[in-house]
């Protein structure tokens, strides 16, 4: 396979959005607020962990280093991370983990949707058995938003609270550059701009009817896309990666 | 050392899911195809789920018997598209299903769109209940004891199940 360094890094970003957003995910394995939503978490960590195990080794197969995916998950720096800030920030309480998951899903099922066409068919491939999980998380995740936000004045209070604390992480999640353009062009990239309208306005009609309240726009400039985190990532990378840097080569 | 097409998937029908003990690679549509050159022997098998833990369970596996068949040289290709499905599930591996207490997936239903996926309200699938065959059924839990897997709860025998679900 031809080396693209643009597809190369397009992938980094779809594998470590999934990575990350997994990981953050299955911290709350054994801590959920009950036994249905502990598996219904720990379920959905690992269908996004699966899938950016896929992103990820396409990803080593096309920069052709012999990089597999393994070595790209557990020896890279944060710097070297393409995921939007969005998804590394701690999981916080469980209002902060589903709204933040709900606002992500969204944008993952249009994404992966439109990726199902992708020209490359390794891609278009495990984009289609990605858009098949996330319906499942998008309803999962729906589902509590109302229940958070029209519930009781604490849990409304909560959502609301995680939803402003969010917000300013969005505008990265559309945010395009050369790599989305090239690939565009190249139909192997989702167009992001056709996706953020569709995004608004199923978030706008379900926190809406969750009683909660859209908060103003801000603009903020989150680059996780080349690599500038913020000090989260580097404390999750430093346990997500210690085994595997302690015991290089390690197999069960 | 020679063997047919059907020989192999013959074969190949001893490695079951580690999962779900009582169905095999084939009959779950799992292997996707097969082919024999010589005394060449690859093997095309698609995941389920993305993080499937018992796929690399099953890759081993395959390779394990086909070579304890007496074949050295055998390849596990993994193939991405089109991604499997449960429709690729054969009638009696869920007729298996069902004996084991697991509503099987009903067929795979045509694409609902986002706003249907984050509607408020929505009628919860009915699935049958593989005890008594009652309609009179509720989802608990849209994840179980394993990622293919839902919670239900048929409300006239009382009973949870697990829904293998449409995917």
């Amino acid at each position: 396979m031809s080396a693209s360094p643009q597809l190369f890094e397009y992938l980094l970003r779809l594998g470590d959005d999934r990575l990350v957003l997994g990981h953050r995910l299955s911290e709350w394995c054994g801590h959920g607020p009950i036994l249905e939503e502990d598996i219904a978490m720990a379920n959905i960590a690992l269908d996004l962990i699966g899938q950016a195990t896929l992103f990820l080794r396409l990803a080593g197969k096309i920069e052709g280093k012999g990089r597999n995916e393994d070595q790209l998950a557990y020896f890279r720096e944060a710097i070297d991370y393409r995921n939007v800030q969005l998804v590394e920030l701690p999981k916080g309480d469980f209002a902060f983990t589903m709204v933040r998951q709900f606002l992500f899903d969204v944008y993952s099922y249009h994404v992966l949707e439109q990726l199902q066409s992708a020209k490359n068919t390794e891609l278009a491939g495990i984009a289609a058995k990605g858009f098949k999980e996330v319906r499942y998380h998008v309803r999962h995740s729906s589902e509590w938003i109302p229940r958070l936000g029209d519930g009781t004045d604490e849990s409304h209070q909560r959502a609301q609270r995680a939803l402003d604390e969010l917000w300013r992480f969005i505008p990265e999640l559309f945010r395009m550059d050369d790599v989305d353009q090239e690939l565009i062009k190249a139909g192997n990239a989702a167009d992001l701009s056709t996706i953020e309208p569709k995004w608004r306005s199923t978030i706008t009609e379900v926190l809406t009817r969750a009683t909660l309240k859209i908060p103003a726009d801000m603009p903020m400039v989150a680059s996780g896309r080349v690599g500038r985190h913020s000090e989260f990532l580097g404390h999750m990378l430093s346990e997500m990666q210690i085994v595997a840097r302690s015991h290089p080569g390690v197999e069960w | 050392m020679v063997i047919t097409r059907e020989g192999l998937l013959e074969l190949l029908r001893d490695v079951k899911d580690p999962e779900l003990p009582m169905l095999d690679v084939v009959e779950l549509g799992i292997v996707r195809d097969v082919e024999i050159d010589a005394d060449r022997v690859r093997i095309d098998i698609t995941p389920t789920y993305s993080g499937c833990p018992a796929l690399q369970v099953i890759e081993r596996e395959i390779e394990t018997t086909v070579r304890s068949a007496g074949f050295d040289d055998v390849t596990v290709n993994t193939v991405l598209f089109p991604p499997w499905t449960t429709d690729w599930v054969t009638p009696e591996a869920k007729d298996k299903m069902r004996e084991a207490g697991i509503a099987p997936p009903r067929e795979v239903s045509s694409a609902r769109g986002i706003e249907e996926l984050v509607g408020i309200r929505r009628a919860a699938p009915n699935v049958e209940c593989p005890w008594c065959g009652s309609s009179d059924t509720v989802q608990k839990s849209a994840f179980g004891s394993t990622a293919c897997k839902a919670i239900h709860f048929c409300n006239s025998c009382r009973q949870p199940f697990d829904y293998f679900k449409a995917f």
